[in-house]
This record gives structure tokens, sequence and C-alpha cells, in this order.
């Protein structure tokens, strides 16, 4: 595969070698950082940032992977400045914006806007998020924290715990994880299940699924705790809503039933998922997290950019 | 059931078995009711064994092919396509749905960026019994009801 101005939008667009290069590059640019503390692969170029709307945390972490790679960045952070307001389309806004840049990161409020970018620019586009549809750098940077913790992603058992109906982090994790030999425990109250359509697919791929409403039941048996937000806009009343919620709070309590060596993920920001007592703990790799986008926006910008 | 007999075309195409009330529809998506084009005829509610009652286009001096034909397949997927030479029928063929569907279905999606921005809309199709397709921008998937829904 050519990597050299391909554009990142879903992680359906991904072949299992595709990804296992993903990680490999940002492992070694990850070894490289540490070792000469900056780097200047991406000399010359700039990165565009146009998020349409606010994304804070996922914007940095791009911005600070272009200055790492020792490019320059330009761009918004939200639509309320720009010309959008004006009534500009996307396709002249993007058409204007590959003037100026090397490499384009969308973050847009509409599903599918980073697919129709990618088409109109002549450069690379990477999705950092389209409305309720993709973000494959959280993906890919999850799966990165868990290579780099255990060494290989095969023979995990991963729970997803969580909206499992509408939460589009734990779908395309998911989709990803089938590419390996994995077992998963899909853990959710009863009106928040994963979908059919998805669980089918995962079973079709091969994936040992296990479907619970019950947390502590098989905490025992994880090694990896995926924790995902649960919305109060989902639950028709605040009763059921503080019901379930209380259910799937993470804390220590909870972890004395864990293996020594289960992490616990969250993409964040968390609410009240897991409690900050595990923070401090050698179950938490939530922060770790964090700190893998840099490696893994690193690896898909001088790819993308063919600067590696 | 004697059939109707619609007046014969000497070159061109018939499309025969349209489900009955779907002929206008089935002029619009091949885009021949252009001023410009030729001679056109549709033929409704017109009594068959088949399907009770169907539509029948026939173009005269146009030769479409399999490729544009199975543009109406969602529609109607019991079409039937003969090429007429000379008052004879040279070629018989049925639609079928395509793997991509370009331009003629709207996404059922309201968040999709193919129904703000000036673009094509286009779908994959996952599965064609039953009917499923993919939004190739937004990946939502539609099922038969919606895509009719949508058309
Ligand atoms: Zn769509």
């Amino acid at each position: 595969m050519e990597w050299k101005n391909r554009d990142v939008i879903s992680i359906r667009d991904f072949s299992r070698e595709d990804i296992d290069f993903v990680l490999e590059t940002a492992g070694r640019l990850e070894r490289e950082l540490a070792e000469k503390g900056a780097l200047r692969y991406a000399e010359g170029k700039i990165l565009a940032t146009l998020f349409f709307e606010p994304s804070t945390r996922t914007r940095l972490s791009f911005e600070s992977a272009m200055h790492r790679l020792g490019g320059s960045v330009i761009g918004f952070a939200s639509a309320a400045s720009t010309s959008v307001r004006k009534g500009e389309s996307l396709r002249d806004t993007i058409k204007t914006v590959e003037q100026y840049s090397d490499v384009i990161v969308l973050r847009h409020p509409k599903e599918g806007a980073a697919r129709l970018a990618a088409e109109v620019a002549e450069i690379p586009v990477i999705n950092a998020g389209d409305g309720s549809n993709q973000h494959p750098t959280q993906t890919l940077l999850d799966l990165y924290t868990i290579k780099r913790v255990f060494g290989s992603i095969d023979g995990l058992k991963i729970g997803l715990l969580g909206d499992l109906k509408y939460g589009r982090t734990v779908h395309s994790l998911s989709e990803a994880l089938a590419f390996y030999d994995v077992e998963l425990y899909l853990i959710s109250p009863e009106m928040l299940k994963m979908p059919k359509h998805i669980v089918e697919e995962l079973r079709e791929k091969g994936v040992r699924i296990h479907e619970t409403s019950n947390l502590e039941s098989v905490i025992g048996e994880l090694d990896v705790l995926y924790a995902t937000r649960i919305q109060r806009e989902r639950f028709p009343d605040e009763q059921e809503y503080l019901k379930v919620k209380g259910s799937y709070v993470v804390d220590c309590r909870l972890l004395e039933k864990a293996k020594e060596t289960l992490k616990v993920m969250h993409p964040l920001p968390r609410v009240d998922e897991i409690h900050p007592e595990v923070d401090g703990t050698k179950h938490a790799l939530y922060f770790r997290q964090v700190f893998s986008g840099v490696p893994v926006r690193m690896a898909l910008l001088g790819l993308t950019l063919g600067v590696l | 059931m004697a059939e109707l007999k619609v007046s014969a075309i000497k070159e061109g195409t018939v499309i025969d078995h349209i489900p009955a009330g779907k002929g206008l529809k089935v002029i619009q998506i091949l885009r021949l009711d252009r001023v410009n084009g030729g001679i056109l005829l549709l033929a409704a509610n017109v009594p068959s064994q088949k399907l009770g009652r169907k539509d029948i286009v026939k173009i005269e001096g146009k030769y479409l092919s399999e490729e544009e034909v199975n543009k109406i397949a969602l529609i109607a997927p019991t079409a039937t396509v003969n090429i007429i030479r000379d008052y004879a029928v040279t070629e018989k063929f049925n639609v079928e749905i395509p793997g991509e569907i370009v331009g003629i279905l709207k996404c059922g999606n309201p968040n999709c960026v193919s129904n703000h921005e000036y673009t094509a809309p286009k779908f994959y199709v996952i599965s064609k019994e039953p009917l499923k397709v993919r939004c190739h921008y937004c990946e939502r998937t539609m099922e038969e009801e919606e895509i009719l829904s949508n058309l």
C-alpha cells in the first residue's frame, strides 16, 4: 500500500497489514523521539487543522505531533470565526486551505465530511471525527496503547463497557479488533447493547463474543477493560439513568476482583465512569492513551506526507 | 388475459414488466424526459399475467446498455429489457441491481454530508436479497423500505 498522499478517513479502509504498519511506525517514532528529543522529518511542511466543531484534546494532539515532527501548523479551532459562518461550502473551504498546506486534519459535525473533503483535496486528509461516524486515529491510538503494554493484541480478553449502542469509539474499536485473535466481552445495560448487525459481523470474522449486563461477573476474566461514557440523553427518566450509571462505575472495590495485570482504558473525557482513586493504581492506562495519541498521529502525518 | 398492443417501435429499447405506477419514475431515473430526446411511449396499468398490472416504457431510436438500465433495478427489479432493431427483438435481458448506486438515491441520514454539500450521493450494495446499501459518505446502511422512500 502506497502511503504517500493516502487519506485516513475510516477504519473500514484499513487492512490488518495497514494497521500493523502504522503501529510499528508509531513505535519507531516514539523511540526516536525519546532518543533525539526532536525530529525533523516534516521540516518545511504545513499541517492545517480545520475544526468545524471544537475538540481541544484531539486538535492539540495533532498539533503536538506535527511540531514533534519538525513541521508547522495553521488552522482554526471552531467554525465560529471562519467564512463558513458566511455560508461557504466545505468544498470551497478545502479548496482554499489546500493552497496553504501539505496535509489537512478535519473535524466536522456532518457524517461523511472527511470523505467528501478527501475527494475534493489533492493533498491528504485525515479524519479527526465526522459527526457520529468515524474517528480512526482514536482507534489506532487505542490499539497502539494495548500493543505497547501487552506486546501483542492477539490472545487478549477485552471488555467493552458502557454505551455500546451509540458509541462510535467502541464500534470502530471492535471492528479493528476483529482483525486480531481476541475474545470480546460486551458489557452494557440491556437498552444500550451493541447493535445486532455489528455483533453478527464480528462473529462472522471469528471473534468470540460474550454479552452481559453484569460487569462484576466478568471483571476477573479480562486483560483490558475499555470503559466509555453513558449519556443521560439515552434514558427516558433520571431514576433509570442513575441506577444504570451506578452499576458501571469502575472503582478500587471492583478492581479487587480483577487480574493483577488488568488495564483500564477510556477515550476521555470521563465523567464518573472511572473513580479518580483508580488513577494512581497500576490498572490505569487512560493517560497513557493520551500520550499514545502523539506518536500514532506523528506516524499518520509522516506517512501521508511521504517524509518518513 | 389478452396483452394490450402498444404501437411497435422500429429501432430502440422496450422496458417491460415495470411494476405498475413506476413507469414515470423509470423515465426520470434514465433521464429520458428531455425535450430533445427521441419519441417516448409510456403505457401504464397494462394487464399482466406476471404482475397483475404493469407499466411499459418504449424508447424510439436509443439503445440502452445493461449498465444504464440497471439503474432502475431498485424500483423495478422485475423489469425486462428488449433491444429492438428493425421491429425485431435482437437482445433481451433482465435488470440486475448494480454493485454501486450513484446519483439516483438520497441518503436517509439527515446529518449526512451528501444532503448538505454539492455531491452525487453514492452507495455500495452490501446485500441484494434482502436489499441493503451503505452510504459512501456517512457509512450508514439503509434497507429496502428506507431505500424506496429515498428514491
Ligand atoms: Zn449518507
